[in-house]
């Protein structure tokens, strides 16, 4: 189950099929696949952004991925999970992040990858710094998934 | 030995620093170390903390040579 964090930007689905590829020379246990991307938008908070810095704990993030990971892998007993996040300077249009999950069913995959997505956002060490007309200012939460 | 302290994006700058280290005499718990690096102030409700990059409570025991950390919450994703 990789967690990559990335300094430059990657392509989301070209590492899903990159990593489908390597699950599929283990056999074809898999009978579903559920991913979610998240991107930069151009505007927050009704203001236009122009860029943002993504800042993390180095240590901390990668190990509370892996934790998350852990739990869901306990509780929806997937076949394998790939996550990736940015760090660094990310622009309106980039990839800031890939969870993605194969099981053999469907329901696995999808609640497990919603699960990781929801964790990940509301506890994994990440800041976002925007920019935007006035200068640069902090993101101070996250809004609810749900 | 002593405990390293960190600190992470708006808490970063607002401390004027990015960590430091203090002498573990005297700090029992993660109040401690942030009341001696805040001349005294009780931890703000808001802000996260991690011992050795596992979150923690401020009630949660600290000992010499732990990496203690503190940080607004969390905006990944």
């Amino acid at each position: 189950m990789p967690v990559e964090l990335r300094p430059t930007g990657f392509d989301p689905f070209a590492e899903m099929v990159r990593h489908q590829e390597v699950l599929r020379d283990q056999g074809h246990a898999y009978g579903a696949t559920a991913c979610f991307i998240g991107t930069m938008r151009d505007f927050n908070e009704g203001e236009p952004v122009t860029r943002m810095l993504l800042e993390h704990y180095p240590g901390m993030t990668e190990r509370h991925l892996d934790q998350i990971l852990e739990a869901a892998r306990v509780r929806w007993r997937f076949l394998d999970a790939l996550v990736i996040h940015r760090t660094g300077e990310v622009l309106p249009g980039d990839p800031i992040v890939l969870v993605s999950v194969w099981s053999s069913h469907r329901g696995a995959a999808f609640d497990a990858c919603r699960y990781i997505m929801e964790e990940l956002k509301s506890g994994a060490p990440f800041w976002k710094r925007e920019t935007v007309e006035e200068g640069e200012r902090w993101v101070e939460s996250n809004t609810s998934g749900y | 030995m002593s405990i390293r302290v960190r600190y992470f994006a708006s808490l970063r700058e607002k401390m004027g620093r990015v960590e430091e280290t203090l002498a573990a005499e005297g700090l029992e718990t993660v109040s401690d170390v942030w009341r001696a690096v805040s001349e005294g102030r009780p931890l703000p409700e808001q802000i996260l903390c991690a011992v050795n990059m596992d979150y923690a409570m401020p009630e949660s025991a600290v000992k010499d040579g732990d990496e203690v950390a503190f940080f607004p919450p969390v905006t990944g994703g």
